[in-house]
């Protein structure tokens, strides 16, 4: 990558570092320690699965809030406040800004994400007393949440791009949803007629698949996921994100700074 | 070779959400600013200046027109490794030091990291800044911000120096302090390309200026080239009061002081109130030309003053 991105982004991650984004760790590891000593009291046989779920469902919205927020403001945030005025002054492209704000984002989710995760083994630690096999799947859903916040990530930067941040924030989330009902918007299309049939198809493939991407379920259960899956869903997200980061870039091309 | 050289470069806006009507920022217009030049860039508020400024750095696009930098094609990037820039009321990301922000601007320049690491200071030091070199931009005034402004814009050695308004918001020491940074780096063979409305920063420090109104270039030129167009005028102090209803009629200014009457007025009305004066029989003490200002320039082809802060000044 060069040298101007990979400035930007860990300019990035010092400012989220700075401005304190990591602080929702607090919280999340009050919200794991309490939920694993309240869980390892009322449950019986199945301590394991109620760990997994509340711990991977927390990191999910955690990580997808902190996207979707930091997400929209990365660029116009930057535009409102004209510190974008002496960035671009430097040799420094375009495309340069919006990529290297991009993996800034991304980087600062990776690290959360990470910590929280350790966070979630721990409890499981705590209340199974020993780590197992089975317990990779939640490594590999873990992995899967990540590639999410990429997608959400590359979407609410997208849509800064050409819209208000309250709008992009709302449509984010609003895109986060649909995409967390993936599979049903396809039952729904392969199931409908004519006119319907045509509009949900093209938007049941437009929508990211976030459903596929979310295996906290078979992770609770120790179920081992198919390799051809990890593959694919690699493939998938991180298409996906090239392809509305390009959407990004395209239209901030054109934009004339106020 | 110029260092800036705008090849009819004109930004209109569409304003109006319906009924769309279009508004012209910036007429078309040629200007070229020689190497080693300190060129003031003149206008009153809403001009263009900005909006020039900030087409010459691709921040926003043109409806026609381009422009030369340092002799290369604006739109290539790289020149700007040598272009310093300074927006209008500057905003930095306030969660830096003032080190840590040179540092990522010179990376973002392409600077030698240990060129950098010793210029940094050099510097801070060079706009009065090394005190505050490990405080966060959050805690810093107005003029502190300027001056960071100032040091980022010069962080990298650049050739050519574009400032916006490099001036406002500094103290009257803190405007001295800039104004021998200009004439320091003109020493140093930059050229310094920089808009302001404060007119007297423009008369001591521009080798040429241009004058901007409502979008138009009226004028480039010498600065005495300029006020020289302006009919010069003349101080004329007598001793009495009588001819003094006979001299305003002439259209000057009179103030009284003690027994002296002090009047200016055009120098073409001059033989007019001399004449008015040995009519009453008072006795003239002085007849002085006054030098004209670019104020005076400003106020006759433009019709109105630069701004409101001459006044406060």
């Amino acid at each position: 990558m060069n040298s101007r991105v990979l400035t930007i982004a860990a300019n990035t991650f010092r400012e989220a570092v700075r401005d304190r984004v990591l602080y929702n760790l607090v919280f999340f590891a009050l919200l794991m320690a309490g939920g694993s000593i309240l869980v390892g009291q009322i449950s019986i046989d199945i301590e394991r699965q109620v760990v997994v779920n509340l711990g991977l469902t927390a990191v999910s919205l955690f990580g997808v809030v902190i996207a979707i927020f930091i997400g929209i403001g990365l660029v116009s945030k930057e535009i409102e406040k004209r510190t974008l005025y002496t960035v671009l002054a430097r040799p420094v492209r375009r495309w340069e800004f919006i990529v290297g704000k991009f993996f800034g984002l991304v980087i600062t989710l990776v690290v959360n994400t990470f910590l929280m995760s350790l966070g979630v083994l721990l409890a499981l630690l705590y209340v199974a007393h020993k780590l197992e096999r089975g317990d990779l799947t939640v490594v590999v859903a873990i992995y899967f949440i990540v590639l999410q916040f990429v997608v959400v990530t590359a979407l609410a930067l997208l849509f800064s791009s050409f819209s208000s941040p309250l709008l992009s924030a709302v449509l984010a989330f609003a895109v986060f949803i649909v995409g967390t009902f993936a599979e049903d918007l396809r039952g729904f299309a392969a199931m409908s007629q004519g006119v319907t049939r045509v509009g949900a198809t093209i938007a049941a493939y437009l929508m990211p698949n976030f459903a596929a991407l979310n295996v906290i379920a078979e992770a609770a259960h120790a179920k081992p996921v198919a390799g051809n899956l990890i593959l694919f869903n690699t493939v998938y997200a991180l298409l996906y994100a090239l392809a509305a980061v390009a959407g990004a870039v395209l239209i901030f091309e054109r934009r004339n700074l106020k | 070779m110029p260092a800036i050289e705008i090849l009819g470069l004109e930004k209109k806006y569409e304003v109006g959400f319906l009924r769309k009507t279009e508004k012209v920022a910036l007429k078309p217009f040629e200007l070229a600013v020689q190497e080693g030049e300190i060129f003031g860039y003149l206008g009153p508020n809403g001009a263009g200046k900005t909006t020039t400024l900030k087409l010459l750095m691709g921040l926003i696009f043109p409806t026609a027109g381009s422009a030369r930098l340092l002799g290369r094609h604006w739109r290539d990037p790289d020149v700007k490794t040598e272009i310093g820039f300074l927006p209008e009321q500057p905003y930095f990301y306030d969660y830096l030091t003032a080190t840590e922000l040179l540092e990522y601007y010179g990376e973002l320049s392409g600077m030698d990291p240990t060129a950098q690491r010793l210029r940094v200071p050099e510097v801070l030091e060079r706009v009065g800044m090394t005190a505050a070199a490990s405080t966060q931009l959050r805690k810093f005034s107005k003029g502190m911000l300027q001056r960071v402004g100032i040091a980022q814009a010069i962080i990298h050695d650049p050739k050519l120096v574009i400032l916006d308004e490099p001036m406002s918001g500094l103290d009257p020491m803190g405007r001295l302090e800039v104004r021998d940074i200009i004439h320091s780096l003109k020493d140093e063979g930059k050229t310094v390309f920089f808009s302001t409305h404060i007119l007297s920063d423009a008369e001591t420090l521009c080798d040429r200026v241009a004058v901007l109104n409502e979008g138009e270039l009226r004028a480039i030129g010498v600065v005495a080239d300029l006020t020289a167009q302006v009919g010069g005028k003349v101080e004329v102090v007598w001793q009495g009061e009588k001819a003094k209803p006979a001299v305003e009629a002439l259209g000057a200014e009179c103030r009284t002081t003690a027994s002296l009457v002090r009047a200016v007025l055009p120098e073409a009305k001059l033989d007019a109130a001399l004449d008015a004066i040995r009519q009453a029989r008072e006795r003239l003490v002085s007849v002085t030309p006054v030098r004209a200002t670019l104020e005076d320039y400003f106020l006759q082809k433009l019709g109105r003053k630069p701004l409101e802060e001459v006044e406060t000044r």
